[in-house]
């Protein structure tokens, strides 16, 4: 090969003629490098390819989950929360409703009270005046009794007559007003 | 070893870059096997194993910058080059595209790193036995999935085209599958290598020659130097794309042996 060179002043090496040197060692060469390659890069990088892929998806999975939980704890809280307010409604209303029964018990219970305080006072005067009828009956007959007998001089002794005549008078007495 | 070749053209005048300047003589004496090439090839098993065990030694789940360094190149040919290409089969492929893409990159890359500065895959020898492991796969893995005799004919015969049609076709799938794949995967990827290299001792060497020269030429020689510096940028989307481009095909290639009919 050295001689060639020296020769190639004048003669054209033809290039595309292989070299027997060359292509042993680009066959042990090439050979060599792609057992290196197979055994140890190859599955080293495959391996860390695996672990990604597993490590995203892991990750991807736990945040479906995560997400899928939030979004049940959203639908629960909801629920609870329109629970929450519709039982607020009925105690509302129920408040309302007992707020005017109660009125409405009191209002009732003022008027009984007046009515039998009313009443009472109607009691009390009709047996005042009854009294007072009574009483003024009974002093008016003795007064009527004692100025006739002092008029008429005629004891009233008997209590029977006495009394039927004062009656007698006060009814004649009535009938006459009317 | 430029010095070499100038010398021997024993003139003046400048001697334009040719395959020539790609026959380096080895380091140790006589011995073929210590060319810089070879040792490149080296190199890169070298770089490459170191590189990708260290990033890929501890396997995070959250990758330091270093792993994810490591693993972006591996998740590319994984995942965008295997298995949208070849589909649910891929990952028995991936170790293999894993290693073709790696190796090419790493070799074509080689052509723009200072010092080293020679792309390994110019030297056609290193695209024909990649070709050919290429070849020895896609055929192995059609025959063990189909049996030898139902892939051939499908090669053959394509299904679904007209009898008459097969006296047309059916030596040209046979060129195809049998000679044309192997060959365009290996040459265009030398070719792009070689070019490549060849476009940039034109002008390095030539700004370097244009110093030398008269005064009028000592004022050319910077725009010489400036497109060998662009270039040089223009080299590397190349390298990186005719690595893309052979495992692309790999890929392709593998898919369709796999694939019922095609």
């Amino acid at each position: 090969m050295s001689k060639s060179v020296i020769l190639a002043a004048g003669e054209k090496i033809n290039p595309l003629v292989p070299h027997t040197a060359e292509l042993i060692v680009g066959t042990i060469a090439f050979t060599l490098l792609f057992l290196v390659l197979r055994s140890r890069v190859v599955p080293m990088f495959e391996k860390a390819f695996t672990a990604r892929t597993e490590a995203i998806q892991g990750g991807m999975e736990r945040a479906e989950k995560a997400q899928l939980e939030a979004q049940r704890a959203l639908v629960q809280y909801n629920e609870q929360l329109s629970k929450a307010r519709e039982e607020a409604q009925t105690l509302r209303e129920e408040a309302r409703a007992q707020g005017s029964a109660i009125v409405e018990e009191l209002r009732a219970k003022a008027q009984e009270e007046a009515a039998r305080i009313t009443a009472a006072a109607h009691a009390s005067i009709e047996a005042e005046r009854q009294q007072a009828v009574t009483s003024l009956r009974n002093e008016v007959g003795t007064l009527a009794v004692e100025l006739a007998s002092k008029i008429v001089g005629e004891a009233l002794e008997d209590q029977a007559r006495q009394s039927r005549i004062v009656d007698r008078f006060l009814d004649d007495l009535e009938k006459s007003k009317k | 070893m430029r010095s070499l070749v100038v010398l021997s053209a024993e003139g003046e005048g400048f001697v334009p870059p040719s395959s020539n300047d790609f026959e380096l003589p080895p380091i140790f004496g006589d011995n073929v096997f210590t060319t810089k090439p070879i040792f490149l090839v080296f190199l890169s098993v070298i770089l490459v194993s170191l590189f990708f065990i260290l990033s890929s030694r501890k396997a995070a789940v959250v990758p330091s910058k270093f792993q994810f360094a490591g693993e972006s190149i591996y998740a590319f040919v994984r995942n965008d080059l295997a298995r949208d290409v070849i589909g649910h089969e891929f990952m028995r492929f991936v170790p293999y595209l894993f290693t073709l893409f790696t190796f090419i990159l790493t070799n074509n890359i080689f052509g723009i790193v200072p010092f080293l500065q020679f792309p390994t895959m110019s030297r056609v020898s290193f695209p024909y036995v990649l070709a050919a492991s290429v070849y020895l796969v896609f055929h192995y893995v059609g025959i063990r999935k189909q049996g030898a005799w139902k892939y051939f004919k499908e090669i053959m015969f394509m299904p679904g085209v007209p009898k008459a049609a097969y006296i047309l076709i059916t030596p040209l799938e046979l060129l195809t599958f049998l000679l044309v794949r192997p060959l365009t995967l290996s040459l265009r990827l030398f070719a792009n290598m070689f070019a490549g290299h060849l476009l940039l001792l034109v002008f390095i060497l030539g700004g370097e020659h244009l110093l030398q020269g008269v005064i009028g030429l000592k004022l050319i020689s910077p725009f010489a130097f400036f497109i060998g510096i662009v270039l040089t940028f223009f080299e590397f989307m190349v390298q990186c794309l005719q690595a893309y481009i052979f495992t692309l095909l790999a890929a392709l290639y593998i898919a369709g042996a796999l694939a019922d009919e095609h």
